[in-house]
């Protein structure tokens, strides 16, 4: 009766084990070839060396098969380190700026009604799901030295200031300052939704409990809310210093180009020095630099992966 | 002790029993043999040898983590044992997976299909059968009238009560009608009311189909009223099995009798051995006590004794029979049908003795106050040896 | 009492006003008569009606729509089973390998995946001869590498929320494992595995960076065309376009919203359903 007995060999090796090798190794296989082997190319190819050659590499011949100059390079060269603590400063300065803003706003849309808060929710997403490059072509728009939003700003800033301080126009573009207004303003969603998210699941009754032990609002927010709310920090604060560290879109087009931030020196190294060495070296650099809040963010996204398995 | 003259003694004592539907000389219908499962290094089952008849009502009795749900899945097909043999009905069901065994189980957590309403459901299994149409839709409908769902087939399970998804898990679970039916946890997930309620109607369910069950439960009551038989477990072994009766009155050690129901246990050392009971020296309760006796006593032997607390009797003159023990009562709690009393013993040693309230009185004549000094004594019948 | 958190309510304010009033400027800017970006000129329509006739932007939309339908589609596959794989299957040789893989690309950052994915392109040409030249092929590969990882991310979490007995439940019952994945988990993931798609239809919609490495010449999709031309300034023709852009935008969201609503409200309905069937 039982239906196994229909089965050619290949129906039973399908269903005993074929469609679990099938389901894990297809995705498995193109990620090893389309995301792991690129990456191993990039490994290698920062011990390359550059020849006039198409490609315009090589391992060995003339050259040494392992060639370590562009690493040397990083820390002779200057370029590199400024780029580096470039990048590094402008995402530590947007991340935290984003924290300053979306945590309250966060935490404002807990408090809100239920529906208040699906539209305002809708208000966060709707910006991230609209293009990214037109989210920054639209601070072009304002920044720019004629425009109503500029002028707004210097005539403001012309009647705090002494008189022989006025300015025509604030410069704003092509700033360091530009720059990181512009990657506030594009990753503000990434922390806002994981904190709120962290936030939403806290027990509403743990601050009246507090409350009811005496506590005024203020302490009951750094004594319950923001310690509990350390995971969504986290992940927001992650979400948002990784992609703004090797950003490309934004400081290409804002930002100032006598300090250019690291993504945008792989890019010409690799573009219009056609060094492919020296790029991939770049990258590693920046790898490392984010290894450590890759780690962090892999740790709290793993356990957050546990409490929901947990819950369900 | 066989089974036989097991279920003999139990129907004595006047327990209802479930009708068992297999002579105990029949081949059994389930047979466990030698099953063991690891994990690694954790040995979650070990050594299990179970034969369950037809028709039964099985329970696997014990804690959390003690094997039972990794027995069960075994049995279902979900886990492979490490070691070890399962059969049904004769046929050996080791190496089938769970969809092609005449197995089916009711989960902890239902498990139904959220996408699809109660008939959807409840004819799932049945897609799989070779079955005409018409068939199908007989056997949904006799399979909801049977769980009184009728009403309710086009509703999601969403929309229905937890009680009600209970008895469409369990109206899905039969309609194939399995040879063997697992109950895992079944009655958890509902509240005390409606529990005691849904186990009559698990019973009378199976008494109309016929199904062997095996239940998995933690709860020792849920497991005393549903089954004819059951098998306590703890670290991956069977302790002892057969009736509730067997394990209640006559539990094979201290760690069954400590499982089910409330016990008081003693050291103490065999003194003497008679015919039909032994003495025991309990320094605890300051003297002799006369027991039952057991197979294999020896005097000078260490050994533990135990008494339940309703198989104790309270009263102010000491009683001229049985075991007797002169206390203080230190606590005492009233539940309405009966009253737990704490008393202490002259070595300090405090017991638990229950006593049924029969009569109605107000406060002033119960049988002890606190601080009175009374007596305890029991049956030397209800004193329990235990070797392990 | 609950206090009104005034100071919260402001924060909220401001940071609306800061997330709208750029795309609002960059709005009302798109009727400006004057060729001059940021200076207004009387209201106008006439980008509109340029941009409508410019058959170099309707060529690289429809390229980039075809390229996102495609990357989405393949993505949402292999997304799926991935997500599947880790959720369900708790061991297998390679697993750690295989969830690290899965979450990398959500956080490498773009120019690494973007000349690490050019340099195989151009090694893969070179050695292999396939793809031969970079363009909708090179670029629809890179989409759908690094948005597959954002459909198993949304596909695991689903699936980490759902019962996982359900699925023992239909084996129970005599499905083999493959008609158990198509009558109970496809069915019951398949929320996430629509908001999956239309992630990796938005994020191939969206990319500029990968694109922009991967692609080749001729191969020009929307936000490629965009990023060349705001390279070279504010233009009000951009601004149309942009305009356009995030008022389809905002219908979709707005229908999506309308959709959980009522999805919202059938749940309260059917909890109480579940309550009367108790008497």
């Amino acid at each position: 009766m039982s239906p196994s007995h229909h089965d050619t060999p290949l129906e039973r090796w399908f269903h005993r084990r074929g469609w679990i090798r099938i389901t894990i190794g297809t995705p498995y296989l193109w990620l090893i070839f389309f995301f792991l082997l690129p990456f191993i190319i990039v490994l290698a190819m920062s011990f390359a060396t550059r020849t006039p050659t198409a490609p315009p590499f090589s391992f060995g011949g003339e050259n040494p098969v392992l060639n370590f100059a562009h690493y040397q390079r990083l820390f002779s060269d200057d370029l590199y380190i400024r780029a580096y603590l470039t990048s590094v400063a402008n995402a530590a300065f947007a991340t935290f700026l984003c924290l300053l803003i979306g945590y309250p706003m966060a935490l404002g849309l807990t408090r809100v009604s239920r529906s208040w808060r699906n539209v305002l929710l809708m208000l966060v997403i709707l910006p991230f799901w609209t293009s990214f490059l037109l989210r920054v072509y639209a601070w072009m728009g304002l920044m720019g030295s004629n425009s109503w939003f500029n002028k707004l700003l210097t005539s403001i800033y012309n009647g705090i200031v002494p008189a022989d301080w006025a300015l025509r126009y604030i410069p704003m573009m092509n700033t360091n300052f530009a720059v990181i207004l512009v990657t506030v303003y594009s990753y503000l969603p990434f922390m806002i939704l994981p904190l709120y998210a962290n936030l939403e699941k806290l027990d509403f009754s743990l601050n009246e409990a507090a409350m009811d032990l005496g506590s005024r609002p203020f302490r009951v927010f750094r004594d319950v809310t923001l310690p509990l709310s350390v995971p969504g920090i986290i992940a927001g604060s992650m979400l948002v210093f990784i992609p703004a560290s090797g950003e490309l879109i934004i400081p290409s087009l804002v930002g100032s180009s006598s300090r250019p931030m690291i993504g945008r020196v792989i890019a010409d190294e690799f573009t219009s020095a056609r060094s492919w060495p020296m790029a991939s070296a770049v990258a590693i650099a920046l790898l490392v630099l984010l290894v450590v809040p890759l780690m962090i963010y892999t740790y709290y996204d793993a356990k957050s992966y546990e409490k929901q398995r947990e819950e369900a | 002790m066989n089974e036989t003259a097991a279920t003999v003694t139990a129907g004595s004592k006047g327990k209802a029993e479930a009708p068992v539907r297999q002579k105990a000389d029949e081949p059994h219908f389930i047979r466990i043999e030698g099953v063991t499962k690891r994990f690694g290094t954790f040995t979650a089952v070990s050594d299990v040898n179970l034969e369950i008849r037809k028709g039964e009502i099985f329970s696997l009795l014990g804690g959390s983590g003690c094997g039972k749900t990794t027995l069960l899945r075994m049995l279902a097909g979900f886990e492979e044992p490490t070691k070890g043999r399962i059969y049904i009905d004769g046929q050996d069901m080791t190496d089938l997976p769970a969809y092609e065994r005449p197995v089916n189980m009711m989960f902890q957590s239902y498990a139904l299909f959220p996408h699809m309403t109660v008939e959807k459901n409840v004819a799932y299994g049945l897609k799989h059968e070779k079955m005409t149409a018409a068939g199908r839709q007989d056997r949904v409908r006799e399979m909801l009238a049977l769980v009184q769902l009728t009403e309710f087939s086009h509703r999601k399970p969403h929309q229905i009560s937890g009680g009600q998804r209970q008895r469409v898990a369990l109206a899905r679970a039969l309609a194939r009608q399995p040879k063997l039916l697992l109950l895992d946890e079944p009655l958890a997930a509902l509240d005390k009311k409606l529990r005691e309620h849904t186990q009559f109607e698990l019973m009378d369910i199976q008494d109309k189909t016929g199904t062997t069950f095996i239940v998995v439960t933690h709860d020792q009551e849920e497991a005393m009223t549903l089954s004819s038989r059951l098998a306590v477990m703890d670290k991956g072994q069977i302790r002892q099995i057969g009736t509730a009766t067997d394990v209640y009155e006559y539990p094979n050690s201290k760690f069954v009798a400590g499982f089910i129901g409330s016990i008081n246990l003693f050291d103490a050392r065999v003194t003497s051995v008679g015919a039909e009971t032994a003495k025991v020296e309990v320094p605890e309760l300051g003297g002799e006590i006369e027991a039952r006796a057991i197979d294999g006593l020896e005097a000078g032997q260490g050994i533990s004794m135990a008494v339940r607390p309703e198989k104790i009797v309270l009263s102010r003159q000491k009683p001229k029979s049985g075991n007797a023990v002169a206390g203080v009562v230190r606590d005492l709690a009233y539940f309405g049908k009966d009253s737990l009393y704490r008393v202490a013993t002259g070595t300090g040693r405090v017991i638990s003795v229950s006593s049924v309230n029969a009569r109605r009185v107000g406060e002033a004549e119960r049988v002890a106050d606190w601080e009175d000094e009374v007596w305890f004594s029991f049956d030397p019948s209800a004193a329990i040896l235990l070797k392990e | 009492m609950r206090q009104r958190p005034v100071f919260l309510i402001t924060m909220l304010c401001f940071g609306f006003a800061f997330f709208y009033i750029p795309i609002l400027s960059m709005m009302v800017y798109s009727f400006n008569g004057s060729r001059l970006a940021t200076v207004w000129g009387g209201f106008s329509v006439k980008w509109y009606v340029s941009l409508l006739s410019n058959r170099q932007i309707l060529k690289a939309v429809m390229l980039s729509l075809q390229i996102a339908v495609t990357s989405a589609t393949f993505a949402t596959i292999l997304g799926t089973m991935a997500g599947i794989a880790i959720a369900r299957f708790k061991t297998f040789r390679g697993r750690t390998l295989f969830s690290g893989l899965i979450t990398a690309p959500l956080v490498m950052p773009e120019v690494i995946t973007g000349i690490a994915s050019l340099m195989l392109f151009i090694l893969m040409a070179e050695y292999i001869g396939w793809p031969a030249q970079r363009g909708v092929t090179t670029v629809t590969l890179a989409h759908i590498t690094f948005s597959m990882v954002f459909v198993s991310t949304i596909v695991h979490s689903r699936l980490v929320q759902t019962d996982d007995s359900i699925e023992e439940a239909a084996m129970d019952l005599g499905s083999r494992p493959w008609q158990v994945m198509k009558d109970i988990t496809l069915p019951v993931i398949s929320p996430a595995i629509v908001s999956g798609w239309l992630l990796a239809f938005t994020i191939s919609l969206d990319d500029v960076v990968i694109t922009n490495f991967t692609t080749g010449p001729g191969t020009t999709t929307l936000p490629i065309l965009i990023w060349s031309k705001v390279k070279l300034g504010v233009t009000p023709d951009v601004n149309a376009l942009a305009t356009i852009m995030v008022c389809i935008v905002g219908i979709g969201i707005t229908i999506a919203g309308i959709i959980l609503t009522r999805a919202e409200k059938r749940r309260d309905l059917d909890a109480q359903l579940a309550y009367q069937a108790n008497k």
